[in-house]
């Protein structure tokens, strides 16, 4: 079998200094939100609101579609649509291309790295730069993003100092956060005034208008979207909101929940070309790549009201653990769990779903209402009916404990049985090695026997 | 008031003392306990795993065995969280419409022993001694399923002699998730690592907590790791008698 | 079939379920948030702005000129570009003020940029853009490393939901670009070691025009 979560956790749950990294990360940033979420006293009225506004999103999505191109259109902009990955990397290609640049810039865009942007541009002898400090450590090191909000949260100062003395070929740098900060911005300023082509995601792009809203912290989103002549904005189609108006619920939620600030830094929104101000060619490129799959089906179609704020990551015990690569995928953590097995079928991300003891903690923080564990039960199914997930062992116990539970006299028959075959396994009344599939939970837990008395045997023996 | 247990198949087949706690504790507040024998599981484990088919056919059978009941306990949080926020989804998946309603009907019928206690007999005192060192656990599913807050701390706190001490970080998950304790056993451990930590830092003698299966991971890491702390359901304290 | 098609066609069908009959609008939208806050909104600008490392003055419209002047002096800088609209009597003294339409290669020489804005919210400590008048730009804000942002009192107003009622309007009608500014810019990409100014202005100064 191909090598799904836990082998790839198994890896990731030995590197201490990740471990490390994670955890003080996740408990920083679930700090900040549970503070700037605690002191709103609206915070459930306006994740209903965001959960109700995606909802009427996605169930009316091609009206939106429509309104929204017309719209860039009528804007001075440019609308292209993209079935697949491929699709959206050839259009994009096609557009660097006629404006004779070697170079783009691309502001920090997950749907980017969805499609393999960077690869294909690459191989179009198109050089890509990320320009958002810890895509900039991740493209340097040659790494997948490993957190939405802090994608190089793996990496250390010292693995970054010598990573920027290398890149950079400053070999006094020092690990002070300030110097290494400054050391890219000195790197990336020269980037941003020379090249004509950006390329960047969206937080949310405005049916109504046309508008395009990018969330962000450093300031390169605002360059990239500002300076170059050409813009190219990928967009997933699940990123549209109906109205201006709406943006007042979703730019209270994200920045809350995303970095716990009361506001990010910075938020870019435009519409269309402005004459004498930001680049005078505009184009948007509109994206399927599964999401289409994904809308189709009832219970798993909440997942696309997701506003990429990774709340979910920062409380989820399992990515706390693990951090990101484990989960094999541009979307980690809860989100990644349920997104991914949707966006590219069980058979690539079966072991997804199973990644969740199912705490709870990601719905309760989502911003938008989004009941994950419900979703991942539901994709459970799902592998299990596709048969992408589960070997054959796990598929007859299952089948015999389905069978045992169906009835009483069965049940009563199993437990006899049961207390037959544990027989050589306890010892002083536990049990401390299982063989098999089993053998997981006896690694690091004793069991407890099976008792020689049921509760029903003692409730008939009353 | 008559009773249904409903006493899962995990306290059923693992945990018999747990069943017999719950039942001392509702006879000595005077109800009528009643045990429908067709029981078996609700279907969390195989709901859980992705075998819907099977959890369907439990779900039914749940449903068939309890309908009739005016109200339904269950000394596990995370079985009544699976009957009444699963249920309807499987009722919808298999597109049974009677199923479906049946469903309605019943869940708000069938309730978890604390919750049952506070919510709806508004009992915390039940009359029970226990002088011992508590820490307590709220589950995941108790807390963040059925939301109880702090009806089981309401019913430790009027425990006589019971001396109780707060469990750091409380509202993390213990790793166990069902299968889940075995698919990603390294995983689950880790995640156990965290909370086993927090229970020895508390110098209890007892850990309680409203569901057998978390207490069963956490225990399983406690006795691994040599700890003298003794894991109790919560239905065991609550029967403690002076 | 072209992609468009294609896309619109996938989108029609997984959306089967939604009866033919219903209209975006009637799916219900509670908007129970807060659309104002009570209190002093000044105060709290003042307070919000502040806890992202922006200093923060208030001075009397007369003494605009001047306290910006020295604003510029305590921070060492000469030379500061301005949006060609500015009025006279916000002009600081003593610095060399550049108006005209600036490339950027010119932006990124001189030493900060002094701008109005077009509101300013309470709630979060955010500065408002529009390129509207007294703001230039958005290259003006954003290539200095420093950012004088002058706010009257008036324009400020107490939440997120009150600043898209305005913003959404100058949209709809001028479709011009609007930047949201809450301190200066900053990551915590190392380590979450949060450092000001990665690639933004490293610092952001604010007074705000009160009557006296
Ligand atoms: S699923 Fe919810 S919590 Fe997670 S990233 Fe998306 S919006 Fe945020």
């Amino acid at each position: 079998m191909k090598s799904g979560f836990p082998e790839r956790a198994h890896v990731a749950l030995r590197d201490m200094q990740l471990r490390r990294n994670l955890a003080l990360a996740t408990t920083t940033i679930r700090g900040k939100r549970a503070a700037v979420t605690g002191e709103r006293g609206d915070w459930e009225e306006l994740r209903v609101a965001g959960a109700a506004i995606k909802r009427r999103v996605l169930r009316h999505l091609e009206d939106y579609l429509l309104q929204f191109e017309s719209s860039v259109q009528r804007a001075g902009g440019s609308v292209h649509w993209a079935r697949d990955a491929q699709e959206a990397n050839e259009i994009v290609v096609q557009l660097v291309r006629r404006t004779g640049a070697s170079e783009v810039v691309k502001v920090k865009s997950l749907t980017t790295d969805e499609i393999g942007l960077n690869d294909a541009l690459t191989a179009a002898g198109i050089r890509p730069i990320e320009t958002d400090l810890a895509e900039l450590i991740c493209q340097l090191a040659d790494e997948r993003p490993s957190h939405i909000l802090v994608p190089a949260i793996h990496k250390n100062r010292v693995e970054i100092r010598d990573l920027f003395r290398r890149e950079f070929g400053l070999p006094d740098l020092t690990e002070e956060p300030t110097e290494l900060a400054g050391a890219a911005r000195a790197y990336l300023r020269e980037k941003f005034l020379s090249t004509a082509v950006a390329v960047s995601g969206a937080n949310f792009a405005v049916a109504e208008s046309g508008s395009i809203c990018v969330v962000e912290s450093e300031g390169n989103g605002r360059f990239c979207t500002t300076l170059p002549e050409t813009l190219i904005t990928i967009v997933g189609i699940e990123k549209l909101v109906p109205t201006l108006n709406d943006l007042e619920v979703f730019l209270q939620l994200l920045p809350r929940s995303s970095t716990g600030e009361r506001m990010n830094p910075y938020t870019s929104l435009w519409t269309g070309v402005a004459p004498g101000d930001g680049p005078q060619e505009f184009h948007v490129v509109l994206l399927d790549n599964g999401r289409t799959n994904v809308l189709a089906d009832e219970v798993g179609r909440q997942t696309l009201a997701c506003i990429r704020c990774s709340a979910c990551l920062n409380v989820c015990p399992v990515y706390e653990r693990t951090g990101g690569h484990a989960y094999g995928s541009v979307y980690p953590g809860p989100i990644g769990a349920i997104l991914t097995p949707q966006l590219v079928g069980t058979a690539e991300a079966g072991s997804l779903p199973f990644a969740s003891s199912l705490c709870g903690a990601c719905a309760e923080v989502c911003p938008v209402k989004i009941d994950i564990p419900q979703v991942l039960v539901h994709l459970r199914g799902r592998a299990i009916r596709e048969r992408t997930a589960a070997g054959a062992g796990e598929r007859m116990m299952m089948s015999a404990a389905g069978w045992a539970l169906a009835g009483e006299r069965r049940f009563r028959w199993a437990r006899r049985v049961g207390r037959l075959v544990q027989r050589p396994f306890v010892r002083e009344n536990k049990i401390e090695r299982l063989p098999g599939g089993l053998s997981g939970w006896t690694m690091t837990r004793d069991l407890p026997a099976m008792p020689r008395r049921s509760f029903r045997e003692w409730w008939n023996g009353r | 008031m008559r009773v249904a247990l409903f006493i899962t198949c995990m306290n059923d087949t693992l945990f018999p003392e747990t069943g017999i706690a719950t039942v001392q504790v509702l006879e000595r507040l005077g109800h009528d306990v009643v045990f429908p024998k067709a029981q078996t599981c609700c279907g969390q484990l195989h709901l859980n795993t992705g075998y819907h088919d099977s959890a369907a056919d439990l779900a039914r059978r749940f449903v068939r065995v309890f309908v009739e009941e005016e109200i339904v306990v269950a000394p596990s949080a995370s079985c009544v969280a699976t009957i009444r926020e699963f249920y309807p989804y499987l009722a919808e998946q298999l597109d049974d419409g009677a199923l479906a309603e049946e469903v309605e009907a019943l869940t708000p019928r069938v309730m978890e022993l604390t919750e049952f206690l506070v919510r709806r007999l508004g009992v915390t005192d039940v009359g029970s001694r226990f002088s011992e060192r508590v820490t307590y656990h709220p589950t995941c599913h108790s807390l963040r399923g059925l939301q109880l807050g702090d009806v089981p701390l309401s019913l430790l706190r009027a425990v006589d002699g019971l001396e109780f001490v707060e469990l750091p970080g409380a509202t993390e998950c213990c790793g166990f998730g069902g299968t889940f304790a075995i698919k990603n056993a390294e995983t689950s451990s880790a995640i156990l690592e965290s909370k086993l930590e927090n229970v020895v830092a508390t110098g209890a003698a007892v850990l309680t907590a409203v569901d057998r299966s978390c207490l069963t991971q956490i225990g399983g890491g406690l006795s691994r790791m040599g700890s003298q702390v003794r894991t109790l359901h919560i239905a065991e304290i609550l029967a403690a008698a002076p | 079939m072209t992609a468009r098609d294609v896309i619109l066609a996938r989108v029609a069908e997984g959306l089967r379920d939604v009866p033919t009959g219903e209209l975006a609008d009637d799916i219900d939208v509670p908007r129970d948030y807060f659309r104002t806050v009570e209190g002093d909104a000044v105060e709290r600008f003042i307070e919000r702005i502040s806890a992202y490392k922006t200093t923060v003055k208030r001075v009397a419209p007369a003494d605009l000129a001047q306290r910006s002047a020295e604003q510029l002096r305590s921070r060492g800088l000469g030379r500061i570009a301005i949006p060609p609209d500015l009025p006279d009597e916000w002009l600081p003294s003593g610095v060399k003020l550049l108006s005209s339409a600036l490339d950027v290669q010119a932006l990124d020489a001189v030493d900060g940029a002094l701008t109005g804005c077009a509101l300013a919210i309470a709630e979060t400590g955010t500065i408002v853009l529009d390129g509207g008048a007294r703001q230039g730009r958005r290259a003006l804000s954003l290539v200095p490393d420093y950012h004088l942002c002058i706010v009257d009192e008036q324009q400020i107003v107490g939440t997120v939901p009150e600043a898209i009622d305005l913003i959404a309007a100058s949209v709809r009608r001028m479709l011009r670009p609007v930047t949201f500014i809450s301190g200066p810019s900053a990551t915590s990409d190392i380590e979450l070691a949060r450092v000001e100014g990665v690639h933004g202005p490293r610092t952001l100064d604010v007074l705000v025009v009160s009557p006296a």
